[in-house]
């Protein structure tokens, strides 16, 4: 990393002017070319998904901790209407996604990989879908501090759209001297397309967004990162960049290898540089953001328009008419479903996410939130049942393709065998669990799997240290505490023989000893007497 | 609605260990007849005993284990074993030396350790060592490539007498060893350059060809075409291949600038003997090899210069087996020396 460190992020941008020029791009390690199973949903219109009669809000849709409901069951709200607020800084808003009453603030299901229920806001709607407008709209953020930018991407609740949910106004506070904002269109994972319909249909916005970012975060420049088979996409950016005439973005065409759209792979690609294992990227002067996210952040801040809705693709073998759908957050997937022109017989499996990373949903009752980028409908010949793993025959194809550097055979090898110590020795830590190793494992080995059950190993031992050290803090502190009173007894005792065998060669001494005793007899009494008229009155 | 839960990754491996192995039998199909060409069918007859053999420890092994038999034949590594065990033996060999190589590689150096996956060395080569210390006579004793074609031998055995040796251990009536047998081109090179012959002299006679010697040299092409198969199948990557190669050609060329006279060229050391059997097939057994990139370059190198040295200074005429045991227990070492820097931690 070291030989490709240093010119890369100054590079990208030499060319001025409004022209794109394709760039020298790096390799992340490993990877694997899947195919992209997109070419039903995004050859089809973005299309919108009407009211539902209910929205489920949970209050957590984002990473952080959850947000607290300011709305009280039985208040009318209105779309965009703050409903629930952050808690703590790492913490995003919940608003309203249409008008209507609040029904209830109670525990439901909600899309998680642990099928858990969690507190969520339900709204009955009206149908009139009213418009709360609380928020004044911005169109001269340029005269804007950065502050107060960030401050409205904060009110609005946004959050990283391309999945994992981070709050925006928390990524935006990484300070200043960054080197690069880095839009990320690279949606590399199986069946997700939203991106590229986003980017086909509202390059405009997510530009605009591009320049508040940049604003936001006074920097200079900024590149869009889209895969290179995604060419309609490219070009309708290109079209706005350059009738904008914004000589400070860039559109760079990335090679379709997945794991390409994680964070530290594009990094790697753009600009050779590696993002430090414990670290992030503002760290070596970076900064992503998902092209959705850039695309709210515009409305939020030139409409005045809150994080309500997001586009979704639904996909896959079990649903009748697959696309992209812009939708109202809190409708339930069986809305989407519908929208999409129902099931066909072959749905089997329902995922919220891509076919490598997404996690199984139990029904299609729960809502879409803000990091719900993609619906999968699949059948039973789209995601096979696993074959009976066979054992470990140390090809190394795992290594092979391990995007992070890892070696996945090694570190199968030590959680089977429950050592920890090893686990994180082979950097466990490091592994971003995106299921490449499983993919090309002759063996069949659910290796993801393991790492992920190793990881809840390793943070509960952890756990279990952590306050198996507070309570050997305590024995000791107690230990010392009672070794010390003792000491200081010991002490006493020895004083006080020591001067009854000075006074007992001294009668004047002796007799002073014995009165001073009976002062402090008397004085007690005395005492003893007060507090008992005390206790009495 | 309801769904059925399924964990993630959901896209399926294209490959399995039966197709590795699979892959790995089909790539020795054009050596193997190769090899019946040159040497008669004694390698076909050695390839069934021990797939015999072997297969049946392996079931056996395994139901003493009580794991589930059929599924782990199939995965068709104790086939590979057997095949590459054949590819080492004398064509032709009785029947009960090649159970007992085949009966060792499976039950001892695969099964005890825990059966696939799990043996520290490999299987074919433990068995072929066992062989080569306990029987060195027949062991030793070569056919001359295509019989007495080339008047390198009096006398040659047709398919079915050879099926009868297999069987018996004995030669038709009348003929003997003598009339029959000839040097391997290693062996005999060996001998030769021990009685002060120069090189040059020795490849001029009628076993040597233009690369290595009639017969060895041109299976050994047909086993670089299988490797290079497996390569562009991606069962094997470069790096083994390469560093067995790079092993023996380095230092090979090394001696051969120095003293042309009693060191044969790298291009006799690749072509003769085991080199690319073991570059391309036994070395990269995966279970017994090291793992990272640069692992691998070691192991391989590690391999091809002790073959050349047991070559040039051992009491064996090939050292392929040797080297590859040497090797595999330096695995974990080099496992341990060689960790790939991982994304993001300094190197």
């Amino acid at each position: 990393m070291a030989e490709a460190s240093e010119p890369d992020g100054n590079r990208i941008h030499q060319g001025s002017g409004t022209k794109v020029s394709q760039p020298r791009l790096w390799h992340f390690h490993g990877g694997l070319k899947l195919d992209a199973r997109t070419a039903r949903a995004a050859a089809e219109p973005l299309a919108t998904v009407p009211v539902p009669p209910r929205l489920i809000l949970p209050l957590t849709q984002h990473v952080g901790q959850p947000a607290e409901a300011i709305v009280a069951v039985g208040e009318r709200v209105l779309k965009g209407q703050p409903i629930a607020r952050p808690s703590g800084y790492i913490a995003a808003k919940v608003h309203a996604t249409s008008s209507g009453t609040i029904v209830a603030i109670t525990d439901h299901p909600v899309p998680h990989p642990s099928g858990l229920s969690a507190p969520c806001i339900v709204i009955e709607t009206d149908g009139q879908d009213e418009r709360w407008d609380g928020y004044e709209p911005l169109p001269h953020y340029g005269e804007l501090s950065a502050n107060e930018l960030r401050a409205r991407v904060r009110a609005a609740g946004v959050v990283g759209l391309g999945g994992a949910a981070f709050p925006t106004a928390v990524k935006l506070g990484a300070g200043s001297g960054m080197k690069l904002l880095i839009l990320n269109g690279a949606e590399c994972e199986p069946y997700i397309c939203c991106d590229e319909v986003l980017l086909r249909e509202r390059a405009g916005e997510v530009v605009t967004g591009a320049q508040v970012l940049m604003r936001a975060l006074e920097i200079f420049r900024c590149c869009v990162a889209i895969e290179e088979d995604k060419v309609l996409a490219r070009r309708a950016l290109e079209k706005v960049i350059e009738s904008a005439g914004e000589s400070r973005i860039e559109v760079i065409s990335v090679p379709a290898i997945y794991p390409e759209g994680g964070e530290r792979q594009l990094i790697k690609v753009l600009t050779g540089e590696e993002v430090p294992a414990r670290g992030v990227p503002p760290d070596i002067g970076y900064l992503c953001q998902n092209v959705g996210t850039a695309a709210a952040v515009a409305r939020a801040v030139l409409y005045g328009e809150p994080l309500v809705s997001r586009i979704v693709t639904v996909t896959g073998d079990g649903v009748a008419r697959p696309r992209n759908l812009e939708v109202r957050l809190g409708t339930p997937i069986a809305a989407l479903v519908e929208a999409c022109g129902g099931y066909t017989d072959q749905a089997a499996h329902l995922l919220m996410g891509g076919a490598m990373m997404g996690f199984p949903l139990p029904d299609d009752s729960l809502p879409v939130i803000k990091g719900t980028n993609c619906i999968v409908v699949a059948s039973r010949e789209e995601i096979r049942p696993r074959t009976p793993s066979m054992p470990c025959i140390r090809c190394g194809e795992c290594a092979e393709v391990c995007p992070a550097q890892l070696l996945p055979q090694q570190l199968y090898w030590h959680a089977r065998s429950g050592e920890l110590d090893q686990l994180e020795e082979y950097h466990l830590f490091d592994c971003i669990e995106c299921g490449s190793c499983d993919v090309a494992c002759p063996s069949q080995l659910p290796l993801t799997q393991y790492f992920r059950y190793a990881k809840t190993e390793l943070w509960s031992r952890d756990r279990d240290r952590a306050r198996a050290d507070v309570a050997r803090d305590r024995f000791e502190a107690r230990r010392g505490r009672l070794e010390a009173e003792q000491e200081v007894r010991r002490r006493r005792l020895e004083e006080k023989t020591r001067a009854a065998e000075r006074a007992r060669g001294d009668e004047g001494a002796r007799k002073a000893m014995i009165d001073e005793a009976l002062e402090r007899v008397q004085a007690r009494r005395d005492q003893d007497g007060r507090d008992g008229t005390d206790s009495e009155r | 609605m309801k769904f059925a839960p399924t964990v993630p990754p959901h896209i399926r491996p294209a490959t399995s260990v039966t197709r590795v192995m699979g892959e790995v039998l089909l790539a020795l199909v054009p050596a193997t007849l190769a090899w019946v060409w040159y040497f008669g069918p004694g390698i076909l007859y050695n390839m069934a005993v021990a797939a015999a053999v072997a297969l049946a420890c392996e079931a056996g092994a395994i139901a003493l284990r009580r794991r589930p038999v059929v599924p782990q034949l199939l995965d068709l590594s104790a086939l590979v074993t057997a095949v590459l065990l054949a590819f080492c033996l004398p064509p032709l060999t009785p029947w009960w030396i090649t159970a007992t190589g085949a009966a060792f590689a499976i039950l001892f150096a695969k099964q005890l350790y825990g059966g696939l996956g799990y043996n520290p060395f490999n299987p074919a080569m433990a068995g072929y060592v066992v062989l080569l210390i306990s029987f060195p006579e027949p062991m030793t004793r070569w056919l001359p490539p295509l019989g007495d074609a080339l008047g390198l031998a009096s006398a040659s055995l047709d398919p079915w007498q050879s099926l009868r040796f297999t069987l018996t251990g004995l030669l038709p009536e009348g003929m003997s060893w003598d009339a029959i047998s000839g040097a391997t081109p290693l062996d005999d090179l060996r001998t030769q350059l021990s009685v002060a012959r120069t090189v040059e002299e020795v490849r001029a006679g009628i076993l040597y060809g233009s690369l290595g010697a009639h017969g060895w040299e041109w299976t050994s092409n047909w086993i670089a075409l299988g490797g290079l198969y497996l390569l562009w199948r991606k069962i094997i990557r470069w790096q083994i291949p390469a560093a067995v190669i790079l092993g023996v050609c380095i230092p090979a060329t090394f001696f051969w600038l120095v003293d042309p006279g009693t060191h044969p060229p790298p291009t006799f050391h690749l072509f003769s003997g085991a080199t690319l059997l073991c570059a391309f097939f036994i070395a990269t057994d995966p279970v017994s090899a090291a793992t990272s990139r640069s692992g691998r370059l070691v192991y391989g190198f590690g391999i091809g210069l002790l073959i050349f040295v047991i070559r040039g200074w051992g009491g064996y005429p090939d050292g392929v087996a040797f080297a590859v045991l040497l090797m595999n227990m330096a695995v974990p070492a080099i496992d341990h020396f060689t960790r790939p820097r991982t994304y993001g931690h300094a190197g």
